[in-house]
């Protein structure tokens, strides 16, 4: 499979029509394993990419795409399966293998340096210099040519790329990929940041890229995209290839939504009975906005009710939650708990109201690591247990203890530092910290991230005791089924919006894919 | 599925073949006996502190003979520490918490200044050598107070915020002294500072009482776990539902106020108020806290440590003095001592971190 020219697309425009690529792999991708301690992220990825051709990548969110990205870009390196680039097997150990070797990657998050200029980004890490001094005529003229090239010659090499549009950023990167001569560019949902114009220049300047006989490889949720600019797609799910090489133009949304979902379950979500129709309402949310991240989202949970709010990664979904809890504070709205109204802005405030997060980050907001268990168990309460500003460690001890009990938290020793548990105990720390504090309103952001299928199950169960106590819950997941299984009623969250309200038992993990893929900015 | 072998106890360590085995709390007893976990802790850190100290002492010992192993040096000693320790009690609770606070020398500097101008000392002739303790205490939280404004609700960077501090006090300083030595003349005042209660100099009573106050304030209240949680992760505290602001403003004025005490203790000592008093106080008190085992970064601190590291480095000076030996060699000396300090605590903290995470 080794390709007769090598250098058949140095800067050579192919003349053929872009949408028709030769059918030898430029980048070519077998049984690629890749494990974490405690998960398998990838467990045998095939994919195979054609020069000048628009592949898409699809999956929910752990189907394994960022892990795949970033053994593709050198930044993981997988347990098994290799790496083919032109038929050759390539070790990619570190980021400068994988540029050398032509692949590129835009991450999501523009990995552009703001206080640089768009000439010393474009050559960030690989400086044009004699002798140590950049050489900054030679490199701004470039940057030009590069410019010119991807159709936007009004970003001038000196401009500090912190002054550019999420846009402008996105070019800065892209020339940067060209900068390295790259032949695959892989694009991390690109059009995440962009407005609908913006989206048709990334469109346009893709479709150069591949009449440059460059292979785009596309990760998106969005359908509508994928129609427009695809060649051909790959659907991943539970970190293997479920499909591959699917011309984009004959596969409709129902068969792709049909191949994202369905993961094998390997955990249950215990039945509860459904909430009381009349009982009390504990949180309502009304009207609140946080100005760039979410707009008008109102609803209101019962005591003992679940509800879930299901969305994408970047939909508004843990804004929402964290605004509920004072962490942000919104522009509009309000959040009352059991009928009071909080101040906006303070956590403390919502604390004392009886309102508990468990944030989506455990490790950088949840816990304090290097501290022993038992005092991050009682980070919300030993005020409350100390006498006239005097602790009381001895009772402090005991109430972990008893936690530590209830959830058979391990290891039981309440002395340990936090970090020593696994993630699966770390996150029942943090639910410990509000049980003992006692909330009426508890609201979960991915509780099940990094934890093993056997505290997930625990922590499940957890969550059916605490509303079948009368605790009203909030919870956001990346886990379609999670959220259904888990909630009572779920609310679709997409683009910052909330676009459908649903009971759960009346909205499968289809439709909700379908709203959230919908996507209304393309 | 991980969760049952975190207790794996390191290789070599003569718990792990037990702890391996036997369930969590007999594991958990097996690992607190055994004497290297033991000095592994924050005893541990404290007894080489110790060691240290006695280390200093027995070459004090050997260089001076009589004169350094006297009561009377030993005095000397204490009061040469009294000062600095006094900071560094207040300073180890803002480091502690993750902040820095490079204000304090210029705080001892203004706050003598400020209560030994002529309107005070007249003021003070004429009522109680109380109002120059007044006077020195409310200049001293004042500035800390500005100080935590400007870092908790100004964001402005605690070590710039401090640092302009540090910068405009000892002006104000200057500007208020007329750059001119203030005499106390009040001798109410020197009467009551200069005592020696059951013979040991007060300002010794004084850096006593401020560290066992401070122990128990960081060790036994509400209000030192709020310090030890901000400096641990403050993203944690507050979603905990800790008011990490106004705590942070707490801090700051706590460590004014003992700058404010410094003050005065420095004008019983030079029996003078003087805009350069004070001066590099507040990188002695750094050095101190650091070398006692709190981390820079926050999230634990130690009072015991940081009478310690004071007391190194006030035996050291002394010593060096017995000697005749230059201040630009101890300063040398100094700057070693800080190195290895914070070398050997590195070591403690990688070896406690990874026997943990198993």
């Amino acid at each position: 499979m080794v390709s007769d020219d090598p250098h058949a697309n140095d800067g050579v425009p192919s003349g053929g029509p872009a949408h028709e690529p030769a059918p030898a792999p430029v980048l070519e991708v077998r049984g690629i394993v890749k494990t974490f301690p405690g998960a398998r992220a990838l467990d045998g990825v095939d994919l195979e990419i054609r020069r000048g051709e628009v592949h898409c990548l699809l999956g929910q969110n752990g189907a394994g795409k960022s892990t795949l990205i970033k053994v593709l870009a050198g930044a993981h390196q997988p347990d098994e399966g290799t790496v083919l680039v032109d038929g050759e097997p390539v070790a990619l150990v570190r980021p400068t293998d994988a540029l050398r070797h032509g692949i590129a990657t835009m991450y999501q998050e523009l990995d552009v340096v703001d206080g640089l200029t768009v000439a010393e980004n474009v050559f960030l890490g690989h400086e044009l210099a004699t002798a140590g001094f950049t050489q900054r005529r030679v490199a701004a003229r470039r940057t030009r040519e590069l410019m010119a090239r991807l159709g936007h010659p009004e970003i001038r090499p000196h401009t500090e790329v912190g002054a550019l549009s999420a846009a402008g950023k996105q070019i800065v990167s892209m020339a940067r990929a060209l900068s390295h001569d790259a032949r695959v560019i892989v694009m991390d949902e690109p059009t995440a940041v962009l407005d609908s114009e913006e989206v048709e220049n990334l469109f346009r300047v893709v479709g150069e890229l591949t009449g440059d006989g460059i292979a785009v490889v596309y990760i998106s949720h969005r359908l509508e995209e994928i129609r427009r600019i695809g060649d051909r797609l790959t659907v991943l799910k539970d970190g293997r290839t479920v499909a591959t090489g699917l011309p984009v133009a004959s596969t409709d949304r129902a068969e792709l939504i049909r191949l994202m979902t369905g993961r094998a379950v390997e955990y249950a979500i215990p039945r509860r009975p459904a909430p009381a129709p009349d009982a009390p309402v504990l949180l309502e949310v009304d009207g609140l906005e946080l100005a760039g991240s979410f707009h008008d989202v109102s609803f209101s949970v019962r005591a003992g009710e679940v509800v879930g709010l299901a969305g994408l990664v970047g939909s508004g979904r843990s804004e929402i939650l964290e605004s509920v809890f004072g962490a942000r504070r919104p522009t509009r709205g309000t959040v009352r708990v059991g009928g009071r109204t909080l101040r906006p802005g303070s956590v403390a405030g919502a604390v004392a109201a009886g309102v508990g997060l468990c944030p989506e980050e455990r490790k950088s907001q949840g816990l304090i690591l290097d501290q022993p268990v038992y005092r991050n168990i009682t980070l919300s309460t030993f005020g409350r247990t100390a006498r006239g500003g005097l602790l009381d460690e001895r009772e402090e001890r005991e109430v972990a203890r008893g936690q530590i009990e209830a959830l058979e938290l391990r290891p039981s020793d309440p002395d340990r530092p936090a970090r020593t548990l696994s993630g699966g105990n770390q996150q029942k720390l943090v639910l410990a910290r509000w049980l003992v504090h006692g909330c009426r309103v508890l609201l979960l952001d991915e509780p099940t991230r990094g934890v093993d299928v056997g505290a997930r199950s625990e922590i499940y169960a957890l969550v059916a005791r605490l509303a079948a106590q009368g605790t009203a819950v909030v919870v956001v997941s990346s886990e379609i089924d999670e959220v259904i299984g888990l909630a009572d009623r779920v609310l679709v969250v997409s683009e910052g919006r909330v676009v459908h309200e649903a009971p759960a038992d009346r909205i499968d993990e289809h439709q909700v894919l379908d709203l959230v893929m919908e996507g209304s900015a393309a | 599925m991980s969760d049952h072998d975190v207790t794996t106890a390191p290789a070599g360590d003569p718990g792990a073949p037990a702890a391996a085995t036997v369930p969590h709390d007999a594991a958990r007893t097996v690992a607190q006996r055994s004497p290297r976990s033991f000095l592994r802790g924050a005893a541990g850190r404290n007894l080489g502190l110790v060691i240290a100290l006695v280390a200093l002492c027995v070459v004090g010992v050997a260089t001076a003979g009589d004169r350094f192993a006297s009561v009377d040096n030993a005095m000397t000693i204490l009061r040469l520490a009294a000062v600095l320790g006094v900071l560094s009690i207040g300073m180890t609770f803002v480091v502690t918490a993750g902040g820095i606070d490079l204000s304090v020398g210029a705080v001892v500097g203004l706050s003598s200044v400020w209560a030994t101008t002529l309107a005070t000392q007249t003021l003070a002739n004429d009522t109680s050598w109380l109002v120059m303790v007044g006077c020195a205490l409310a200049v001293g939280l004042g500035a800390g107070v500005l100080n935590g404004v400007l870092v908790a609700y100004g964001r402005v960077v605690a070590f710039i915020a401090t640092l302009a501090m540090m910068v405009s006090a000892r002006g104000l300083a200057e500007i208020i002294a007329n750059r001119q030595t203030q005499i106390v003349r009040v001798q109410s005042f020197l009467d009551v500072f200069q005592s020696e209660p059951l013979g040991i100099s007060l300002l010794v009573w004084i850096f006593a009482v401020v560290a066992v106050v401070g122990w128990f304030l960081l060790n036994r209240t509400t209000f030192g776990r709020r310090t030890v949680a901000v400096g641990g992760n403050p993203e944690a505290a507050r979603l905990a539902g800790i008011k990490i602001r106004r705590h942070t403003l707490y801090l700051y004025a706590l460590s004014g106020l003992a700058a404010g005490i410094g003050g005065l203790m420095m004008l019983a000592r030079t029996t003078a108020g003087s805009s350069t008093n004070g001066q590099y106080y507040e990188l002695d008190a750094i050095a101190a806290v650091v070398v006692g085992g709190t981390l820079l970064v926050g999230g634990r601190g130690t009072i015991v440590g940081t009478v310690l590291g004071v007391l190194i480095f006030s035996t050291l000076t002394n010593v060096f003095t017995q000697n005749n030996l230059s201040s630009s060699a101890q300063a040398v000396a100094k700057g070693i001592i800080i190195v290895l300090a914070v070398l050997l605590q590195q070591r403690f903290a990688d070896r406690s971190r990874s026997s943990g995470s198993a």
